[in-house]
């Protein structure tokens, strides 16, 4: 049986790349998707937390994550889309004001 | 056996998140955004969680990756990013502080006492008893998410009519 802080390392350095990958990178896009790896961090260590405790609300929460990322990935998608149309850009240096 | 098969799947992930972060192509890292969902995936199995395992596939693996890469190419967001930082010092400041965070993760995550369960417990984790979770313990919580389901779907359908009206 493998040792939960094992799980628990594994998503705490997946964590920290999609921390580096959130401020380091400008391309809004790749941004995105760092924010998505870090939600998959989270849930790999709700999943182990839940086996290491045989507790199985945990993969509720972690079902409950899914559900949320996926309607924040629609939503957020659509809305770089809008901005690109207005601004003809994906580099988040240029996105300095908040009107269109 | 296990041990190896977790150490093979960690590698895995670790390689499509950093590949994703380094890849100057943004159709590169959504390839290797989806071999990082892919092995999680697998390690949800090792976690004896085959529902998240199915969700894991189906949701990430196969709608937000597709997503995404529809987006990347309608946008043609692909190419690298041109021009000099606006703030100079910002990236190798992120470096470090993202490696601070990485060390006080990694101490916490290593300082407490978790390790293995004695045992797994009959009929744990199978799509039964996280259905019968749902439908009862978590029952409001499962008819919000319908809720912010359906809000999502009027917002995204709002936000494209009122680009046509405008153009």
């Amino acid at each position: 049986m493998i040792p939960t802080y094992y799980y628990v390392a594994l998503g705490a350095i997946m964590f920290a790349i999609g921390v580096i990958g959130v401020l380091v990178r400008r391309n809004v896009l790749v941004t995105f998707m760092s924010v998505e790896m870090m939600l998959n961090a989270a849930n790999l260590v709700l999943v182990a937390f839940a086996f290491a405790r045989q507790d199985i609300l945990g993969q509720v929460i972690v079902f409950f994550v899914i559900v949320v990322a996926a309607a924040e990935v629609a939503v957020g998608l659509a809305l770089l889309m809008a901005i690109f149309r207005t601004r003809q850009t994906t580099n988040v240096d240029d996105m300095t004001l908040l009107k269109g | 056996m296990e041990l190896a098969v977790f150490a093979i799947t960690a590698a895995v992930a670790l390689t499509g998140a950093v590949a994703m972060v380094l890849s100057k192509n943004a159709v590169h890292s959504a390839l290797f955004l989806l071999l990082n969902f892919s092995a999680i995936a697998v390690l949800y199995l090792l976690l004896r969680a085959p529902f998240l395992f199915a969700i894991q596939l189906i949701v990430y693996a196969g709608a937000i990756i597709v997503l995404f890469l529809f987006v990347v190419m309608l946008l043609g967001a692909e190419r690298h990013e041109e021009g000099a930082d606006t703030l100079g010092w910002q990236q190798p400041t992120a470096l470090v502080m993202g490696i601070g965070l990485l060390a006080a993760l990694l101490v916490v995550a290593l300082g407490g006492p978790l390790g293995a369960p004695a045992g797994v417990a009959e009929g744990y984790g199978a799509p039964e008893a996280i259905a019968r979770a749902l439908f009862t313990d978590a029952l409001l919580p499962f008819q919000v998410t319908a809720m912010l389901i359906l809000a999502a779907i009027v917002g995204v359908v709002v936000l494209h009519l009122r680009e046509q009206q405008r153009g």
